[in-house]
């Protein structure tokens, strides 16, 4: 990581952090970014989804977001891209959750 | 009133357990540490001590339990030898990486192959760089002493990093001596109580323990390890300075044997070391300026000591009691050597010696000092690196 990604990021020095690798405040992983880790990414079509919630229930990252009982979009800072939303969508012929190559999403 | 007890090595750091009285041991037997622990769950049957004690299936579950059961909050220990050490591996460096003050008497022993349950120094060496404090001890009084100071440099705040104490196998663990052992009150009250800063079991104040730690954190969290060990040489002056105006003892990280004035000299490590001092106090009589200097403390490396100690000396013999196959020299040779480079001119030479328990006795020490007088008389060093005691 170069030096100014670091200072982007804020991160802090060896006398600043807790020893050992722990971590003090309780329900931290929200603040670990792991959207940068995605190289294909889940894309939602509001049409086709019949709101069963299967995707929410599956994705291990809790990055399906959903509104009033309803799948509303996927929180894509914390989205790994592994793909377990849209193998388990049930909608047929054609998944309500495709996955897209990043970049590629508006092609 | 001075209280002696005639106790084995194992024995005299099994006492040391019982009057600390440590939350949770969880340990596998290996020879020769098993008499060790076994003497300890005999404290545990007889309801001598509170400990909760885990029998495991392996030595990697073992300090997989310690890692457990300290980060949870509980003054933790366990022991081992040799191969068991060498099953623990990734478990002996996440307990430092971890910050655990867990305390572990490792009984030296050859590591395997060929298969050989008798002293040497491989198994402690070769987790020289894991992170633990390495504590090493001339006899079954030291590995007692130890023991109970092991467990106040570990958790001591500035330090907090997992010590191991340790002693020669057989030599010292199966060897019974006399050994003054203190009122179980006074080491009860030097060792006092583990109050962690953070602890597991704290339920009112939840943190994560062991997340991953990526490109972002991890060479912090090692800056901080190596500093805490750069800490620990105060750490263990602070606790021997305590322990020696308690108990009347002498601890510091180096000793050095009539070093003073010596021109030659041998650096040693554990039991090795009394043999050396016998010669030592041989060649005195004869006028000649021998000296010995004995690690204690391995880890951290105490290298201004050790140049200081030497810096008058005209030639030194390092004695290692393993073999680093690093083709220059056993590990104590390259890290003496280091701590004297740049320094006064000064013969250095390596002794390999005592491999898989091969005995060491007054002559070979007396070879190994006629030779540094032969350097001294010849200004030449040749060979650098000499296996003693081998067949050639």
């Amino acid at each position: 990581m170069t030096k100014s990604k670091q200072k982007a990021q804020n991160l802090k020095g060896w006398k600043d952090i807790p020893q050992g690798g722990l971590i003090l405040e309780a329900g931290n992983a929200a603040n670990y970014k792991t959207g940068g880790w995605r190289s294909v990414r889940p894309v939602h079509d509001e049409k086709k989804c019949i709101n069963c919630l299967f995707c929410w229930i599956y994705c291990p990252d809790s990055a399906i977001i959903v509104k009033d009982g309803k799948v509303v979009g996927v929180d894509y800072e914390h989205c790994k891209g592994c793909g377990i939303c849209a193998r388990e969508c049930p909608v047929k012929p054609e998944k309500a959750i495709r996955m897209v190559k990043e970049g590629e999403e508006n092609k | 009133m001075i209280k002696y007890r005639a106790l084995t090595g194992n024995e005299a750091a099994a006492y040391a357990m019982r009057q600390i009285n440590p939350d949770v041991v969880a340990a596998y037997p290996i020879t020769p540490q098993t008499s060790l622990m076994q003497k300890f769950a005999d404290y545990i049957a007889d309801g001598e001590v509170g400990t909760e004690i885990i029998l495991v299936e392996s030595e990697h579950s073992a300090m997989s339990a310690c890692v457990g059961s300290s980060a949870a909050g509980a003054r933790t220990m366990t022991a081992t030898s040799a191969n068991g050490l060498a099953l623990m591996w990734e478990i002996v460096y996440i307990a430092a990486s971890s910050r655990l003050p867990i305390v572990m008497p490792v009984v030296n022993r050859a590591l395997s192959g060929p298969i050989n349950i008798h002293c040497d120094h491989s198994d402690t060496m070769g987790c020289r760089d894991s992170g633990w404090i390495q504590i090493y001890s001339e006899n079954a009084q030291e590995a007692y002493d130890n023991m109970i100071q092991a467990v106040r440099i570990a958790e001591d705040p500035n330090v907090l990093l997992p010590v191991m104490v340790m002693f020669d196998g057989f030599i010292i663990s199966h060897g019974l001596e006399n050994v003054e052992v203190y009122p179980d009150k006074d080491v009860k009250g030097f060792v006092g109580e583990y109050k962690p800063k953070h602890y597991l079991l704290d339920i009112k104040h939840p943190y994560t323990f062991g997340p991953i730690d990526l490109t972002d954190y991890y060479f912090e969290h090692k800056r901080q390890q190596s500093q805490a060990m750069s800490q620990a040489s105060g750490g263990i002056l602070n606790v021997a300075q305590e322990f020696n105006e308690k108990f009347g003892r002498l601890y510091s990280l180096i000793e050095a044997y009539k070093v003073h004035d010596a021109e030659i000299a041998i650096v040693a490590i554990g039991s090795t070391c009394g043999t050396a001092k016998a010669v030592v106090d041989e060649l005195r009589q004869k006028n000649v300026k021998a000296g010995l200097l004995k690690i204690r403390s391995f880890r951290p490396f105490p290298e201004d000591d050790i140049a200081v100690a030497l810096l008058k000396c005209k030639a030194v013999a390092v004695l290692d009691r393993a073999e680093g196959f690093s083709a220059t020299g056993g590990p104590l040779y390259r890290e003496v050597k280091a701590a004297m480079f740049g320094r006064e001119k000064v013969f250095v030479r390596n002794y390999i010696y005592g491999l898989g328990g091969r005995d060491i006795g007054l002559d070979d020490i007396r070879l190994v000092y006629n030779e540094l007088q032969e350097i001294v008389k010849t200004q030449k060093i040749k060979p650098p690196i000499k296996y003693l005691g081998v067949r050639e």
